[in-house]
């Protein structure tokens, strides 16, 4: 009884999805559109990315090598072989890629063969890396974000360099991106409360007592960190079939450390917080461009300082981590039990937070 | 009683104009405020500032407004700051990226707007080609690494070349591969190729094999940071031959950090203040070191161009529909700017290539090269 | 390649490594006592860059004088940092002290570019820096003879107040337990404020020399510099100020040594400056002077 009532709520909210998207496809000019998709690409990646830091509580610093990966993927794969000759001018490009471009039409194939690219990165840098502790793996991951950024730059053959990859069809809109966060968010939800989330959760709680009790502690953390390095290859395309180019500067560290401001502001290990501040941050991104443009309220003026957005943003970062740290949702979970027995003004029972089952 | 009249005509009348001043005409300006090149958009900006105090800032009989929109130097920013201003803003045509990177990514949007973009100092040749809305008002990499390959080659009897380049850079690896396509073309030989990154600032290991194979001329088409430093460590290494870099090199920057190190270094130019034949151009350079009390620069000159080349097609297009603005910029022919005179073909300015040459803690007018 | 060129690239080397060094030494003091990976050190580094420049070119102090001045104000900035960022996070899990100094990270170094500008500014060379030497045909910087020399005054400083004074004693004892300690009537948090003004100071020393052999200093001028000396003292073995020292000369060796080995490689040379930081991490997580991990249940 109680599933069916779930399995129709979650059905009920597909669809009020699908109609929310179907309107705003429609009815949204590109100004806020763009933001939508930002908005769900962000909830790919910070859910993805949460899955680490958040669930097993290793700190990576990585991600945007993983998105990177993905990105540069997609790009070699949908951009029409006409184009390919045109923008790679000062080496060319190699073969097979040369000859060959997906159609449109198999953009899904093109999303899923990114995210393997960026998930076998994330085995390659996982399975050497993931023995090591705490702040060494933050290192490492670092590093290897690192490395792929040079990577990018030099292998002109591959990435066309600095130069970056322009004319790629813009196929990501509010279908790709929000269903990517859609089906991102039901698979990690699913991961997180099986029993190899429970593992993942007992490694962060207590690593030597994980491993006291049988946990395979780097397989856990392995499976952890693949799935969270396809996820973001998938991100990392969808932004670039959104905005039509890839150049190494588009994957940076800062990306790195947007989505780390997401994940803390939601509260390290909340799926729901990840989704949600996602959303937030990349609104918020847009409001706070008032802050560095020029204010005229007639008896205030406000010069305006370019870049203050990024001084408030780590400013913010800061001080959640010093006085908020368990975020806006903290562990906290979103499920259906917690929303009928609000309607039902119940109080809802500690230990359900957790399960959803 | 009179004085109420009169009061009440005055009040009547400055109500009545205010009705009367119309709705700004906005110009979208597309930045790098923040982020890794925040100096272009900073100095585009200041360039802007002075040309909107030279020129009478309106065209049609209304007001020209210009609106600013940081793109923090990042791509994806640079797409939305455009989506913002087009759709929110309403902007008529917009000037930035001044970098090649970011136009990139900013000129697919307003292409699918029919809003006409125009980089300043976007020299990329990706940057208009196979685009109808995008625009330059400087010249293209391509032409300038040719010229600096033939002034090499013919000017200072070089035979032999090394080249070091940042590999992070999109202008700065384009620029170097033209200049060795153009010299080998010539019968020069490229002695050493080396690249370096952008935020290094050690080279000396690059600088050395340099040294070793002991070229007749040292081009870096890098941006001044770099060059400033590759000139200061090249002279600690000994290095003897010329070092001749791009227009990334023209910042008063390259002389406060290089001091005697980047004498007689020569690079090519949007500008210099001697080639500035026109009386616009003196004058800007004049309200430019009263405004900011420093040397003007190219970055800022040519942004200001951008300006003028818009406000010229709006003027001529004798509307503010952006298709028609459009086709007004690509038809512009010998208009006078701060620059001197411009053309535009296929979307790129066809401009003259200034070479100037670091002398006394100067940038000096060495010569003009003409477009062929 | 010829011996001439070797010698040269390794003189290079050896002058890129010693300034790693200076840097790595603050870096692998504040990790040594604290375990903390101090994110911030490359920007506290631009920050005794800029005290620096503001004293010397816009102030017209002495250089003598701008020195010292620019270490004690550094180290009070680091003191700031500590108090302000670190310490109530202390007893928190490691996770969030190594996101907050992200934090603080990207906040000195955008309020840089916000306050003082993007844009890089020249530096104001002491003289005896400027000059360069012709050694039996070897070319050598100024700067690049002096920075050794002060690298190991320091460190011998440095290793001298550690291990012969009280503070020293009472900062070894802080890096062995910190709980103990305490209830040893330790001041605790006098010794860790003490350890970050140490390690700012010796920042701004590195910020000095640096910006003095490349005189140009922008807000992120702080990164990779910095990013190299940890990799530095990673590689010496981090918390050992020793191994900091060589930590930093291998990698700066490394590095000018690739390019001259693979001059087409050129373009690479970060990247094998990380690669070794991984490769380190993995099969020498302790590095080569390093004292094994003790894992605490």
């Amino acid at each position: 009884m109680k599933q069916r009532t779930h399995l129709l709520l979650s059905i009920a909210s597909i669809v009020l999805l699908v109609a929310i998207i179907w309107w705003a496809d429609g009815n949204l000019n590109a100004y806020y559109t763009r933001i939508a998709n930002t908005a769900a690409i962000y909830i790919v990646a910070a859910v993805s990315y949460n899955l680490i830091n958040g669930t097993v509580g290793a700190l990576s610093l990585g991600p945007n090598g993983f998105m990177a990966l993905g990105g540069y993927t997609i790009a070699l794969l949908m951009l029409p072989v006409m184009q390919k000759q045109m923008v790679f001018f000062l080496e060319p490009l190699i073969w097979p890629f040369s000859e060959f471009s997906l159609p449109p039409s198999l953009y899904l194939v093109g999303l899923i063969i990114s995210g393997i690219v960026a998930a076998i990165g994330a085995f390659l840098i996982g399975w050497p890396c993931l023995r090591l502790k705490g702040d060494y793996l933050a290192i490492a991951t670092f590093g290897f974000g690192e490395i792929i950024f040079v990577l990018a730059n030099n292998m002109l053959f591959l990435t066309n360099g600095a130069l970056g990859i322009k004319g790629l069809p813009e196929l990501t809109n509010l279908w790709w991106s929000w269903g990517m966060a859609a089906a991102t968010i039901f698979l990690i939800k699913n991961i997180v409360n099986s029993s190899y989330g429970r593992a993942m959760r007992a490694v962060r709680d207590n690593e030597v007592a994980a491993e006291a009790m049988g946990i395979n502690v780097t397989r856990i953390k392995m499976l952890a960190f693949v799935t969270s390095g396809f996820f973001g290859g998938i991100s990392g395309a969808l932004m670039v079939m959104l905005i039509s180019t890839i150049s190494p500067t588009l994957f940076m560290f800062t990306m790195t450390f947007n989505l780390l401001i997401i994940v803390v502001l939601g509260g390290l290990g909340s799926i729901t917080g990840a989704a949600v501040t996602a959303v937030l941050f990349s609104v918020l991104q847009e409001v706070l461009r008032t802050v560095e443009s020029p204010l005229n309220l007639g008896f205030i003026q406000w010069p305006g300082i370019p870049g203050m957005r990024m001084v408030v943003f780590s400013i913010l970062l800061i001080l959640m981590m010093l006085f908020y740290r368990r975020g806006l949702f903290g562990s906290w979970e979103f499920s259906w039990e917690w929303l009928l027995s609000k309607l039902r003004r119940k109080e809802v029972p500690q230990c359900q937070q957790q399960t959803n089952k | 009683m009179r004085r109420i009249i009169l009061l009440t005509v005055i009040a009547l009348s400055i109500l009545s104009m205010s009705a009367i001043a119309a709705e700004p005409i906005k110009i979208g300006v597309n930045m790098e405020m923040t982020g890794a090149v925040a100096a272009y958009g900073q100095m585009g900006w200041e360039g802007l500032q002075v040309a909107s105090e030279l020129i009478p800032m309106e065209v049609l009989g209304r007001p020209i407004e210009l609106v600013l929109v940081d793109n923090k130097s990042d791509r994806v920013e640079a797409a939305t700051a455009t989506t913002r201003l087009i759709e929110r803003d309403k902007v008529v045509a917009i000037i930035g990226t001044m970098t090649s990177g970011n136009m990139l990514a900013a000129g697919a949007i307003a292409e699918n707007y029919k809003v006409p973009m125009i980089g300043p100092s976007t020299t990329n040749v990706l940057v208009t080609q196979g685009k109808k809305f995008s625009f330059r008002a400087c010249f293209r990499d391509d032409y300038q690494g040719q010229v600096a390959a033939r002034f090499a080659y013919n000017e200072l009897g070089a035979r032999t070349a090394a080249v070091l380049s940042d590999i992070n850079q999109d202008y700065c690896v384009a620029l170097g591969k033209e200049f060795v396509n153009e010299f080998k073309r010539l019968g020069g030989r490229i002695v050493a190729e080396q690249y370096v990154r952008t935020g290094d600032q050690d080279f000396s290991a690059q600088l050395t094999i340099v040294k070793n194979a002991n070229p007749d001329v040292l081009y870096v088409p890098n941006y001044y940071t770099e060059n400033a430093l590759i000139a200061i460590q090249a002279k600690a290494l000994g290095i003897k031959a010329p070092i001749l870099s791009g227009d990334g090199a023209d910042a008063p920057e390259l002389i406060a950090i290089g001091k005697d190190a980047v004498e007689g270094l020569m690079h090519t130019a949007f500008w210099h203040e001697k080639a500035a034949t026109n009386e616009l151009g003196k004058q800007y350079v004049e309200a430019y070191r009263k405004k900011f009390n420093k040397e003007p620069n190219a970055f800022g000159v040519l942004a200001a161009d951008s300006l003028l080349i818009v406000i010229d097609a709006i003027k001529r297009a004798g509307s503010t529909d952006p298709v028609k603005i459009r086709d007004a910029m690509e038809a512009t022919k010998d208009l006078d700017v701060f620059t001197g005179k411009v053309t535009i073909q296929n979307g790129d300015a066809i401009k003259s290539v200034v070479i100037r040459e670091v002398r006394n803690g100067q940038f000096d007018y060495l010569t003009t090269v003409h477009p062929d | 390649m010829s011996i001439e060129i070797f010698i040269q690239q390794l003189l290079n080397g050896i002058s890129l490594g010693s300034l790693y060094s200076l840097i790595a030494i603050g870096y692998t003091m504040v990790y040594g006592i604290l375990a903390l990976i101090n994110f911030a050190h490359g920007d506290i580094f631009m920050i005794g860059a800029y005290i620096a420049f503001f004293a010397v070119a816009i102030y017209a102090l002495p250089w003598w004088l701008a020195a010292i001045l620019t270490i004690i104000l550094t180290a009070c900035v680091g003191m700031l940092i500590e108090r302000v960022a670190y310490r109530p996070l202390r007893d928190e899990p490691r996770i969030s002290l190594l996101i907050t100094a992200v934090g603080v990270a990207f906040f000195i170094e955008n309020l840089a570019i916000v306050t003082l500008g993007a844009r890089p500014k020249g530096f104001p060379v002491p003289a005896m820096m400027a000059t360069n030497f012709d050694i039996y045909g070897f070319r050598i910087s100024g700067v690049s003879i002096w920075v050794p020399i002060l690298t190991i005054c320091l460190l011998a400083g440095l290793l001298y107040i550690i291990y012969r004074t009280k503070i020293g004693m009472a900062m070894r004892a802080v890096a062995k337990d910190i709980e103990a300690t305490r209830l040893m009537g330790v001041n605790v948090d006098r010794v860790i404020m003490y350890t970050f003004a140490i390690g700012s100071g010796l920042a701004a020393a590195g910020g000095m020399m640096w910006a003095s052999k490349y005189p140009q200093i922008q807000p992120l001028m702080g990164m990779y510099p910095g990013w190299k000396a940890f990799t530095a003292a990673v590689v010496g073995g981090i918390g050992n100020i020793t191994g900091a020292m060589i930590g930093g000369l291998i990698i700066g060796v490394v590095e000018i040594m690739t390019v001259a080995f693979f001059p087409t490689l050129s373009g690479f040379r970060d990247a094998f400056v990380f690669a070794i930081l991984i490769i380190f991490l993995l099969v020498k997580p302790t590095g080569l002077m390093g004292e094994p991990l003790k894992e605490k249940v």
